[in-house]
């Protein structure tokens, strides 16, 4: 393998990284504030994508994408509201079963709306044949694209979690809920939040890569698994390293290609999600004795 | 308890005889190809009643190993060895009797594994693939224990999907009937339908009574009480990882006989026999049965997959399974037929109702 091929698939791998490592926050984020794995997380992304597409015929490009946003956040807000909020302490099996519920519902929707066929924005700029060349190596400006809002939204993230009063109260939350509730958080509002937080992030992250990866009504279960492996191997809870654990998944991907058939791809990941599940629960980035205080 | 026990499954028995003398007799007879198909699904759905609701482990990967069993059973039974007759291994093998020749559909001559063979192998594989899954999956709990069975059926459904010797996206067809004993053969023939109506039954009441058994004994309670309290099982000197680890693979060997036996039956087996959908499938109708309630998962199982497989949710079939899952879940965690119904309907014909005590 020659070093312009090499960095063809380091491209290739980081853009699927990118959008792995998103709904990995995704993931993250309502995991932080709920003690929930929201299985429907990967709709999200699907939803955004399908929407801002669907927009885009009626007004430019960035207010389709905000539109999209919205309402995908919104969406997340109302699955919270009607399906989780009132809940009283139920079962990690009975969410798991409802969040699972939810994702089928959204899809089958998203089947009876836009049908099977597939969707895409245009690029942002430029067409699917603009290339920039950097030395022998060839990307689309979609991938400068997509990497840099996916990194503008991990600064800004971080920026809400630290900085902000709600940002501050989440991560209370989830340290301790009870504690949280005791200093007079209102934690039901803060899971909302979670929601909504989480939504339009998969939902950004669906508008920026649907140019290249395209989106279809069934989209969200591949992305849901894989975003799931992303965030067990940066250690589940932890935003940044699920970044990183999201670049080194996708270029493992986009690498595996050399050796199996393509048709094999998502073994490849499914097989390292199962193996790290298996050997270190806790993720590389994490450290057992935490996980272990974790609930499960 | 012994009593009511022989009589829950005498009910059953009759049961099966009274839809059958009455889908004949009001000449509905293609009714009992669905009816068939779905006790070959309620293998899966007893089983995975087991695992769900009494040892309390979830599994969103049953699909896969009912996958495994058809698949494997399908293709030994397809696959001619015509070609390598002259190998040691394969003529080995002729010499032991699990080959048997036989014409194709093309009136050519294929070399095939016996489907007693085949099948054998087929569920002895889902066996050993459960036994070494079920090992590390089982240590792992909640979503993480979710996600790990979810990922096991996604990789067996990938694999189906990707690999062309087991026909990719069109699934293995052609494959011959099972020939139990002489006379009696698995088959989806017109004029066998009884005869499978009453294989796919007797299967199902047979795995019943097992399952009812072993939960009236003391892995029964022993399963209980791992999900009551997992740690305080072990305290009390349960072996809590040995029996989750011995149901997880009763119920993945049942899903597979149920794969074998369904998949002779129908002639072929595709792809989406081994989807997510499918797996969420089996645990949505286990959830509206009650978790750990095997005659509501049965009952439920039987009516929903017949409902489905004659088509009546039309294009909505999959919607119809989210919505009654997050359905119930929401309002009905223990389940449909729980045993207050049950009490209920007793006190309707004005018998005093026993403090239930399954």
């Amino acid at each position: 393998m020659n070093t312009q091929l090499f960095f063809q698939y380091i491209v290739a791998g980081v853009t699927y990284g990118t959008i792995y490592a998103i709904v990995a926050i995704g993931f993250n984020i309502i995991y932080n504030a709920t003690g929930i794995i929201n299985f429907a997380q990967g709709e999200f992304v699907m939803l955004g994508g399908m929407i801002a597409a669907s927009l885009s015929g009626f007004m430019p490009l960035p207010s389709a994408i905000l539109a999209a946003v919205i309402i995908t956040m919104i969406i997340g807000a109302l699955i919270e509201m009607i399906f989780i909020r009132w809940l009283d302490r139920p079962s990690v099996l009975r969410l798991i079963i409802i969040t699972i519920g939810i994702s089928i519902i959204i899809r089958e929707a998203a089947l009876f709306i836009w049908g099977e066929g597939v969707k895409a924005l245009p690029y942002f700029t430029g067409t699917s044949v603009t290339v920039i060349s950097i030395g022998d190596v060839h990307l689309s400006p979609q991938v400068l694209w997509s990497t840099g809002i996916s990194a503008i939204m991990v600064i800004g993230l971080n920026l809400f979690f630290n900085y902000t009063l709600p940002g501050r109260q989440m991560r209370a939350c989830s340290s301790n809920r009870n504690a949280a509730r005791l200093c007079g958080i209102n934690t039901k509002n803060m899971v909302t939040l979670s929601f909504i937080l989480s939504a339009g992030i998969g939902a950004l992250g669906g508008c920026v890569v649907s140019p290249m990866t395209y989106v279809q009504y069934d989209s969200g279960t591949g992305l849901a698994i894989k975003g799931f492996t992303v965030a067990i191997l940066g250690g589940l809870g932890n935003s940044m390293a699920a970044v990183a654990a999201g670049m080194l998944l996708g270029i493992l991907e986009s690498f595996s290609i050399w050796i199996m058939p393509t048709a094999y791809k998502d073994v490849i990941s499914i097989s390292i999600l199962l193996g790290m599940l298996f050997i270190k629960p806790s993720g590389l980035f994490g450290s057992a004795e935490a996980a272990r205080l974790k609930d499960f | 308890m012994p009593l009511r026990k022989h009589f829950q499954i005498a009910a059953l028995v009759a049961a099966v005889i009274a839809v059958q003398l009455a889908v004949t007799l009001s000449g509905n007879s293609h009714h009992l190809t669905q009816l068939t198909m779905s006790a070959y699904y309620s293998l899966v759905i007893v089983g995975l009643c087991l695992l769900i609701g009494y040892a309390g482990q979830i599994s969103l990967g049953h699909a896969g190993f009912f996958a495994i069993g058809g698949y494997i059973s399908g293709f030994l039974t397809t696959y001619n060895l015509l070609p390598y007759k002259d190998k040691a291994i394969v003529s080995i093998f002729a010499k032991t009797g699990l080959l048997v020749g036989r014409q194709d559909l093309y009136g050519g001559q294929a070399l095939t594994f016996h489907p007693w063979t085949a099948g054998l192998i087929a569920v002895l594989a889902t066996f050993v693939t459960a036994l070494v899954i079920g090992g590390p999956v089982l240590k792992l709990k909640g979503h993480y224990l979710a996600m790990a069975t979810l990922g096991f059926g996604i990789i067996v459904y990938r694999i189906v999907l990707g690999t062309e010797k087991l026909g990719a996206a069109d699934g293995i067809s052609d494959i011959p009937g099972f020939t139990l004993l002489p006379g009696l053969q698995v088959s989806g023939a017109a004029g066998l339908r009884i005869q499978n109506y009453y294989i796919a039954w007797g299967l199902v009441i047979l795995s019943v009574t097992l399952l009812v058994n072993l939960v009236h004994s003391r892995i029964g309670r022993a399963l209980r009480s791992i999900h009551g309290a997992e740690d305080a099982a072990q305290a009390m000197g349960i072996d809590t990882a040995g029996y989750k680890l011995k149901i997880f693979v009763l119920s993945a060997v049942l899903a597979s006989i149920g794969g074998v036996f369904l998949t002779h039956y129908n002639g072929g087996i595709g792809p989406s026999e081994a989807s997510i959908m499918k797996s969420v499938r089996y645990v949505a109708i286990v959830a509206i049965g009650g978790m750990a309630n095997l005659w509501g998962a049965l009952i439920m199982g039987f009516v929903l997959n017949f409902l489905s497989l004659r088509g009546y949710f039309g294009t909505y079939d999959d919607a119809v399974f989210g919505v009654i899952l997050i359905v119930i879940m929401l309002f009905a965690p223990e389940g449909l037929i729980t045993r207050s119904v049950f009490s209920n309907i007793r006190r309707l014909f004005g018998k005093a109702a026993p403090e239930a005590e399954v």
